[in-house]
């Protein structure tokens, strides 16, 4: 699987679900009303920012503290293609993996990236390009199944292909 | 191997399994609730299939009920429609909340693999169980295919020994580690406890110990099973399960020791579970809530030591308190007991147990810059209520104490 993309808004350390969706502005499961106030409370300006499709950057820990899936459900709905951090919390990397959303790992991006920046991630050969500085890392490797999960829209489109065979 | 390992090893068929290695387990336990739920049904039906093993399914309705506005009425709906039409037995509506009434309700034993779709579904490695969290989408796979991939988890040793002083508690146990750890320190990790002062915990303290590992990134907390653990479930009528010890010689990634003597009262100040301190080191911070409840710290044995503050002063005229007892059975008990009536004379609001303040849906939401200090395990900006709040974490005695004084405040000071 290979993502080109532009980063369109950039985060920190820590970044808690709760503050991706917060209880307080949730009044609906449906992903459209979720996109709609995904990164409230962090960046008034985020779903107008991640309006034409692209990448957020993180840093350490990104998705942790509650397991809500409102949280990659949300992102995924504002226009996130693909999340690269530092590392995520364990909950968040299984949620948005299980619904399609692409993310990466690779230590020490947060210092790297900035807004603006086009990356070129290869999940299957483990590496993440940076175009602008001529720079390929080497991101954290994620299971074969789970990248294929990835590529047939996740968890369940992958389900329903195995239930409709049979 | 440690147990852990054995664990998941036998529930995925295998002699022995090494950390980092992906295995496919069988479930013994799924776990999810009201607010989970609605996030996969559809899903789940799309399938066509049945649900693997109903006996194993777990569901509670406890996040925000009776609920306060028509998308948490909704997802209580949703779910009993659910339940009806798939005819899940274990469902529970409105008893408590959904990690004290599996215990309380006889869904644990050691040995078993539970998962939940709610993070704080860990609260089960207090008896020997692997208790893990995943989320809704992730339990569409559970109900059709009754497994689930792991990667095997590194372990953290964290060896507790000494005798805890007075007003200290398994709460403060886990603040502790959590300000040694940090909010990513155990990412992916087992948290082993073991030593003296674990076992000398109640089964009330282990649980809340367990239920934080979660927020400190572990995959998941556990502690050995014990005499304690056995007449715990006896009590219950649960006999069996597989109390698994870990060998001598487990492998352990990092051993951490903390001296239980030496802990006073820790709390947990804005905006981190990290950002620990010992509490009489937190001076002159007015409080205007306090909350006593949540599957961290609204058990019996905290409902009786708050009670002991509430005796001697009522609750200080600027402080709203809230008590949320963790289940009817607790609720009932502390009545018995006479604790919900010194809770109301002293000026408290009881609730009806579910999970209330604690993620902000309800009973107990935060205003702008409100300050509240909670025996919950969360205090994100955001967590309950407004993203100006102030969420200090502590014991039910630190949060009794400082509902008294008005202000965060050491329990040793106040009784």
């Amino acid at each position: 699987m290979i993502i080109r993309s532009t980063v369109l808004a950039k985060f920190g350390d820590n970044i808690a679900t709760e503050m991706i969706a917060s209880a307080a502005f949730v009044t609906s499961s449906k992903p459209d009303d979720l996109g709609r106030i995904a990164c409230k409370g962090i960046d008034p300006y985020f779903v107008e920012k991640m309006k034409p499709g692209g990448v957020l950057v993180g840093g350490k820990n990104f998705g942790c503290s509650s397991s809500r899936e409102w949280a990659p459900v949300a992102l995924k709905a504002a226009g996130v293609k693909l999340i690269i951090a530092d590392f995520f919390a364990r909950i968040f990397y299984r949620n948005a993996v299980n619904l399609g959303l692409p993310i990466v790992e690779c230590p020490g991006i947060c210092q790297k990236l900035q807004v603006g920046d086009t990356v070129e991630v290869d999940l299957e050969k483990g590496t993440l390009k940076i175009p602008g500085t001529g720079e390929t890392l080497k991101i954290s490797p994620m299971p074969l199944f789970l990248i294929r999960r990835l590529e047939v829209g996740g968890l369940i489109p992958e389900l329903q292909k195995e239930f409709q065979k049979r | 191997m440690n147990i852990t390992e054995k664990i998941l090893a036998r529930a995925a068929g295998k002699k022995r399994v090494e950390p980092g290695e992906i295995v496919q387990a069988r479930v013994d336990r799924a776990l999810f609730h009201e607010k989970a739920g609605p996030g996969f049904f559809e899903n789940f039906e799309s399938l066509n299939t049945p649900i693997w093993d109903k006996d194993k399914v777990v569901v509670v309705a406890d996040h925000a009920i009776p609920p306060s506005n028509v998308y948490s009425a909704n997802c209580i709906l949703e779910t009993r429609a659910f339940v009806r039409k798939h005819d899940l037995k274990n469902f529970f509506m409105g008893k408590g909340i959904c990690h004290q009434l599996m215990a309380e309700e006889g869904f644990v034993k050691p040995g078993l693999v539970i998962v939940g779709a709610d993070s704080h579904t860990v609260t089960q490695g207090a008896f020997g169980a692997f208790a893990t969290a995943v989320g809704s989408t992730e339990m569409a796979w559970i109900l059709a295919k009754g497994s689930l991939w792991f990667r095997v988890p590194e372990a953290y040793h964290i060896l507790v020994d000494g005798r805890l002083k007075e007003m200290v508690f398994g709460k403060d146990i886990i603040l502790r580690v959590f300000g040694m750890l940090g909010m990513d320190g155990a990412t992916y990790r087992t948290l082993e406890f073991a030593g003296s002062a674990i076992n000398e915990l109640s089964i009330d303290g282990r649980m809340a110990i367990c239920n934080m590992v979660v927020d400190a990134g572990a995959k998941n907390g556990i502690i050995e099973p014990d005499a304690k653990t056995h007449e715990f479930l006896e009590s219950l009528g649960v006999a069996g399960g597989e109390a698994f010890r870990s060998d001598t010689g487990a492998h352990y990634a990092k051993t951490f020791c903390l001296d239980a003597s030496r802990l006073e009262p820790q709390v947990a100040c804005p905006d981190s579970m990290d950002n620990v301190k010992n509490v009489r080191e937190v001076e002159n911070v007015k409080i205007d809530q306090a909350f006593i409840g949540t599957c961290t710290g609204g058990r019996l044995e905290d409902l009786r030591y708050a009670a002991m503050f509430f005796r001697k002063q009522p609750v200080h005229p600027d402080v709203m308190l809230v008590v949320t007892p963790a289940s009817n059975r607790i609720y009932k008990q502390a009545i018995t007991e006479g604790l919900i009536k010194t809770f109301i004379d002293a000026g408290a609001m009881v609730t009806n147990p579910n999970c209330g303040a604690c993620g902000g849906g309800g009973m107990g939401v935060l205003g702008e810059n409100e300050v509240c200090i909670s025996t919950a395990s969360r205090n994100t900006k955001g967590r309950m209520g407004h993203v100006s709040a102030q969420i200090y974490l502590g014991s039910a005695a630190t949060v009794a104490a400082s509902a008294v004084a008005g202000q965060v405040a050491d329990p040793r000071e106040i009784l």
